[in-house]
């Protein structure tokens, strides 16, 4: 209940900063730009759940409104609200302003402040440079979606390359499935007990810099991190009840990363690298690939991409994720059909334990403003001492309907 | 990218009058620096169902050099916010970028699928790409008179053979204007795969003709796409810095 108090809590709060900026804001010259998605969600595991808390499958609803304003003399606010209510995980439960950016755009240099997001890198499977924004976990553990950073942010664009600094007053934690979630540790993580490194805990100031450019075929991303790593340490522990968690522990960390990007004919080979000290030993971790795109499959409008992609990290088993040492390998069809049908089906396997996650993952347009996408994950051939190994039962299907506004 | 300028020539031409006819239609478009237009693309399949695609275009003017252009998507909304950058070469491959909004990632991407469909239509990208003279040879084959107007009808060749889609197109370029009023796309296997009607040019700063209407038409399928301009803005003061990672980014 504690998770549904706390959302509603977060709810009222996105309303009264709603409120304040569009009162504080000038008259408006155009109006406001409204948009934004509802979806529908239902999941279905097919394996008996591991442990008696969990259930079966799920349904869920999520919405993500959109308002846009840009005023006459240029700057523009952006504000992203995000709710997602979730029949089962108390913990997936959950808001967040993905969004709230006032942006001023000068000769040669943006100005944003507020909560953002920011993405770095180039691989599709394992984003390891990726570092300003925190993960939803819960949403999906593909990682790919993210929680709003509170963040000032200053670009400096000129012809030489992109100069972006950071300053980051307010951490956000990593989210993590409750005890009736699937798709989780065999212990839970205990997200109410967070052990930081910083004496100032979620208020250190963490600071970002990042230089970018493109030179003819070659796009290249320079960065440098210092403050609390997003990705924590868990360490056992227990909760309130002296019942055994895991321990979310976020260290200081210092970290440097490259990202490369080279297109050469239907060809698109990427890298990211990074070295990080802080969590543990000093360490490095790489991974890139090549995409290859067959354009126009046999005759049709169809394009077919290829994509192999490897990663690697030097602290080997005892790393912090679980691809220390893995192969991805994916293809990606898209019909170029007017409801623009879309596939991904990928499998990623651990050189050393052989253990293989399998996603499927297809999506169309139904009509006009509703699209529908179908997910299958399979953890296959999965030991008992790999990492996931509590998400051996943990096979999925699950079906979304978002409709757009 | 959408500029559809018309046509230009080639230093390759294996014939001087088709390169000339070329040449004079690029120039016709020299010096419009930059232009902002919306563009309503509306897709039928044989049954007749219809999708429709809407977007702003914003292209700046490279001296030297292809053109530079920005479109943004607005529908279907599910892609709403999606932009496209574009930077088009003389020789060599474009280069583009694509930005996700809903993972606010810009991606760099292949620009080599010359022949792959445009948004599902039945424009490729090579057709809505803008057209510099380097980028084909060509033959003038004969002047006649299309609905009424006199016409220099010229082949095109692509240089790049390997991955355009086609191996030649027939242009029907008025000969008071070099504006461009129908072409006709032979496949690789030079079968006739498509013809392009364009229509109601109108002029701007007193110089530069822009078409509202292109209808493309797939005799090999059935389908067609229709695209309407609108909104034409010339030298609205756009600069390099609104073409770039950043500004593809921020693309409203």
């Amino acid at each position: 209940m504690r998770n549904r108090h706390a959302a509603a809590g977060i709810v009222r709060w996105l309303t009264a900063i709603a409120v304040a900026a569009a009162m504080a804001a000038p008259a408006p010259a155009s109006g406001l730009d409204v948009s934004g998605s509802v979806s529908g969600e239902r999941t279905v595991f097919t394996g008996d759940a591991l442990h008696p808390e969990q259930g079966s499958g799920s349904a869920s609803l999520a919405i993500a409104p959109e308002v846009y304003h840009q005023w006459e003399s240029g700057p523009s606010l952006i504000f992203t609200p995000f709710l997602r209510l979730d029949s089962k995980d108390g913990e997936r439960t959950h808001a967040d302003i993905r969004e709230l950016t006032y942006l001023k755009v000068g000769d040669g240099w943006e100005m944003r402040a507020g909560i953002g997001k920011v993405f770095w890198g180039t691989t599709e499977f394992v984003h390891l440079v990726d570092i300003v924004n925190q993960t939803d976990l819960v949403e999906n553990i593909d990682g790919e979606e993210k929680l709003g950073q509170p963040m000032v942010r200053f670009s400096l664009v000129r012809d030489w390359g992109v100069i972006d600094l950071f300053a980051l007053p307010y951490f956000r934690e990593r989210t993590f499935p409750s005890i009736e979630g699937r798709l989780r540790y065999g212990l839970v993580v205990d997200t109410d007990q967070p052990v930081y490194e910083s004496g100032d805990g979620q208020h250190h100031l963490d600071f970002a810099m990042r230089y970018s450019h493109s030179i003819g075929s070659i796009d290249l991303g320079l960065s440098w991190f210092s403050g609390t790593g997003r990705e924590p340490s868990l360490l056992p522990g227990t909760d309130t009840l002296g019942q055994p968690v895991l321990i979310p522990f976020y260290e200081l960390i210092d970290q440097v990363s490259l990202d490369l990007l080279m297109v050469t004919g239907q060809w698109l080979l990427k890298l990211e690298t990074l070295h990080r000290s802080g969590q543990g030993e000093d360490y490095s971790a790489l991974t890139g690939g090549a995409e290859y795109t067959f354009v126009g499959l046999g005759g049709t409008p169809a394009d077919l991409g290829v994509i192999l992609e490897w990663a690697y990290d030097d602290r080997g088993d005892t790393a912090t994720t679980p691809f220390e040492n893995d192969l991805a390998a994916a293809v990606r069809l898209v019909l170029n059909d007017m409801a623009g049908t879309e596939m991904l089906a990928g499998v990623i396997e651990d050189i050393g334990s052989n253990a293989r996650i399998v996603s499927i993952e297809a999506s169309r347009r139904l009509g006009d403003n509703i699209r529908a996408s179908l997910e299958a994950y399979i953890f296959a051939d999965i030991p008992a001492d790999d990492p996931f190994r509590d998400l051996r039962n943990d096979d999925f299907l699950k079906l979304e309907v978002t409709l757009f506004l | 990218m959408f500029s559809f300028l018309q046509p230009l020539p080639s230093a390759a031409a294996a014939d001087g009058k088709g390169l000339a006819i070329a040449r004079e239609a690029d120039s016709r478009m020299d010096g419009f620096a930059d232009f902002t237009a919306e563009m309503v693309m509306v897709l039928k399949n044989r049954h007749g169902q219809e999708s429709v695609r809407e977007m702003r275009v914003r292209t700046l003017e490279v001296a030297g050099d292809g053109d530079k252009s920005l479109s943004i998507f607005d529908t279907p909304r599910d892609i709403k916010g999606t932009a496209f950058l574009n930077f088009t070469h003389k020789s060599g491959d474009d280069d583009q970028w694509l930005y996700l909004p809903a993972l606010k990632r810009v991606k760099r991407i292949s620009s080599r699928n010359k022949s792959g469909s445009f948004m599902g239509s039945e424009f490729a990208y090579e057709d809505i790409g803008s057209q510099e003279v380097e980028k084909y040879t060509y033959r003038w084959v004969r002047d006649e008179t299309l609905s009424g107007k006199e016409c220099h009808v010229v082949e095109f060749y692509p240089v790049d053979s390997k991955n355009s889609g086609y191996t030649k197109l027939v242009n029907w370029i008025d000969t008071a204007e070099y504006r461009t009023w129908q072409v006709q796309y032979y496949d690789r296997k030079d079968s006739l795969l498509k013809t392009l009607t364009i229509s109601d040019y109108r002029q701007y700063l007193d110089r530069y003709w822009r078409a509202q209407e292109m209808n493309m038409v797939n005799h090999q399928n059935g389908k067609s796409t229709t695209l309407t301009w609108s909104k034409y803005t010339f030298r609205t003061g756009l600069t390099d810095g609104d073409f770039n990672r950043n500004s593809l980014a921020r693309a409203r």
